[in-house]
């Protein structure tokens, strides 16, 4: 064994090591969770069929006794209705499932975010890499989504190309927020939470009926669920009919991103610089 | 190499870590020069890691003055771990990917060109042996295994500084040797040592200098000689008797015995004699007609010196 002959560190060559820039860091979380990924791409699947398969029993199977519903003034078919709404909860559950579960794991078991802080990553570079992980995820979900919506004859205007960057900020929405509250998250069980809040809003964020089948009270707490926003985005993209509420959805949703990557920063900052 | 020998790589001045009411570092002075091999010793609870977390820039100091590299953690964090290396007591290595890719990847994390990492990776993997490893799943490594790609992890960045949390607890007799060749090596590189232990054999067999911590304060400080030298003796003779009835004792038979040592100490079922030369020292107890069960020669170990340090031995 002759290590002590080849000079392992350092003494001699000073290092190149350096600090990173914000987007070098966030490609480098990106490509280490690819890594992670490659060996288990099938995972990756399950959380994209679950609004599919509702696309095709309730869009498409429950849609035959459904004559269609009026949106933003006109009348559309069934299936038209629903699928948009798929779309932004396949974006929600891509995006949800990396920013709680998988973050959690990362967070308390893997110990990946106290291995990556000894070297010179950031907090932030952290959430802002995570978050853009999910949104990736949440991104790929909706865009293959849409390529079925497209295959099934359920797009009807060129706004719906949009669809995509809007599947982002439902992301962003929802990454930031599951990632802030999963900080505070102490068990396994504590996920539960999680669907207690994400199957409602999948039940109820008009996906599947419209919000005006709710009376006054009802209908406002539905309006300010992130899905909510995202669905209606997401609708009047794919059909093309364009309002201002959509320019309203955009806003709330980039502000609940920004607001949930701080809190979570900055909870990272408590949990891991003790 | 700009760096001039003997230069300050880590100065604290009164340092001090609190969580909640809690005070984990009360207050110490370190000073370690470049190419020196430091130790932390301690019991658990002693506030060697809370030290070397404020050291690694990851935790922030409470109060007094901390300088790594003469740089400060609070505003150069990211440029003091850019020049570090920091091998955690817990292997936390990312169980989600290879050996090779664990070393890749963090490799990344410094901001080194992909070439230059994937050079380094195959030369760390020969040094620490796991060349044959190199594409298996973290999980299937035994304990050293995953020591050493922690130390080869740590090493990614050519460090100036490597800071060692406890790197041989745990590990079994082979392990834990090749643990301490491969640190030895880097000593002979340059590289700038600082590590906790529990061990005092580890301590003699790495450090130059040491400091002994109890309760957050710093309680010692040396080479290893010479805390033996001022704290106990180099070889402790230990005398097995059996255990005497209710009541009895051994103090008797330590009279007998207790100028063939620098001191003794009476424990319910031996004698300690502390000694520089624990055969010769044997061998005048037998002389003298005492038959102990059995008896063992062994190196003054931490335990020895902290003892005496704390207080609780005998009045030799």
């Amino acid at each position: 064994m002759s290590f002590a002959t080849h000079s392992v560190t350092t003494s001699v060559t000073r290092s190149m090591a350096r600090s990173l820039g914000a987007g070098e860091a966030t490609r480098l979380l990106l490509y280490r969770n690819f890594l992670a990924y490659r060996r288990a791409w099938w995972i990756f699947l399950t959380g994209f069929l679950e609004p599919v398969f509702y696309l095709f029993s309730i869009g498409v199977g429950v849609g035959q006794l459904v004559s269609g519903f009026e949106f933003n003034g006109e009348v559309i078919g069934y299936a038209s209705f629903v699928a948009p709404g798929m779309l932004a909860a396949s974006a929600m559950n891509g995006t949800v499932l990396d920013a709680t579960m998988n973050f959690f794991f990362k967070l308390k078991y893997n110990k990946l975010y106290d291995q990556m802080l000894a070297t010179p990553l950031t907090t932030s570079d952290v959430a802002r890499g995570e978050l853009a992980w999910s949104l990736l995820r949440g991104g790929i979900y909706s865009t293959a989504f849409l390529l079925v919506m497209v295959a099934m004859g359920l797009v009807h205007s060129w706004w719906a190309v949009l669809v995509v960057p809007a599947s982002l900020l439902i992301g962003l929405a929802f990454g930031g927020i599951g990632m802030a509250l999963t900080t505070w998250m102490r068990s396994w069980q504590d996920f539960e939470f999680v669907t207690l809040a994400t199957l409602p809003m999948f039940l109820f964020s008009a996906t599947f009926f419209p919000v005006t089948a709710y009376p006054g009270a009802l209908r406002w707490v539905v309006e300010v669920t992130p899905l909510y926003r995202g669905v209606v985005l997401c609708r009047e993209l794919t059909t093309g009919m364009v309002s201002w509420a959509s320019g309203a959805s955009l806003l709330y949703l980039v502000a609940l991103g920004a607001v949930g990557l701080y809190i979570c920063r900055r909870r990272l900052d408590r949990l891991l610089l003790t | 190499m700009e760096a001039k020998l003997g230069e300050s790589m880590i100065r604290a001045v009164g340092l001090r870590k609190r969580f909640g009411d809690f005070e984990a570092v009360r207050g110490i002075d370190v000073d370690v020069r470049r190419g020196e091999s430091f130790g932390f010793l301690g019991p658990n609870g002693a506030g060697k890691s809370s030290t070397m977390r404020m050291v690694a820039a990851v935790s922030p100091v409470t109060e007094g003055e901390l300088r790594i590299l003469g740089m400060d953690p609070a505003t150069d964090g990211p440029a003091i771990r850019a020049r570090i290396g920091v091998c955690p007591q817990d292997d936390t290595v990312d169980t989600e990917l290879s050996v090779r890719e664990n070393l890749y990847i963090y490799g990344r994390y410094f901001g080194l060109p992909r070439k230059e990492v994937r050079a380094r990776v195959d030369e760390l993997l020969e040094f620490v042996q796991l060349t044959e490893k190199a594409n298996a799943v973290v999980d299937d490594l035994s304990g050293g295994m995953k020591r050493r790609l922690t130390i080869a992890r740590s090493l990614v960045n050519r460090p100036e500084i490597l800071l060692l949390d406890e790197p041989t607890t745990g590990l079994d007799p082979q392990a834990r040797h090749v643990v301490w060749e491969r640190l030895f090596a880097l000593k002979q590189q340059g590289v700038t040592l600082v590590l906790t232990t529990h061990y005092m054999d580890e301590a003699e067999q790495l450090t130059d200098r040491l400091v002994v911590m109890d309760k957050g304060l710093i309680v010692a400080e040396g080479s290893p000689l010479s805390l033996i030298a001022e704290h106990s003796t180099r070889e402790v003779a230990e005398l097995r008797f059996p255990v005497p009835p209710e009541g009895g004792s051994h103090a008797p038979m330590a009279a007998q015995v207790e100028d063939l040592a620098d001191r003794v100490e009476v424990l319910p079922d031996r004698l300690l004699l502390y000694t520089d030369d624990g055969e010769e020292c044997v061998a005048k107890v037998h002389e003298r007609g005492l038959e102990p069960a059995a008896t063992l020669v062994r190196r003054s170990s931490l335990e020895d010196v902290f003892l005496r340090l704390t207080g609780r031995t005998l009045v030799d």
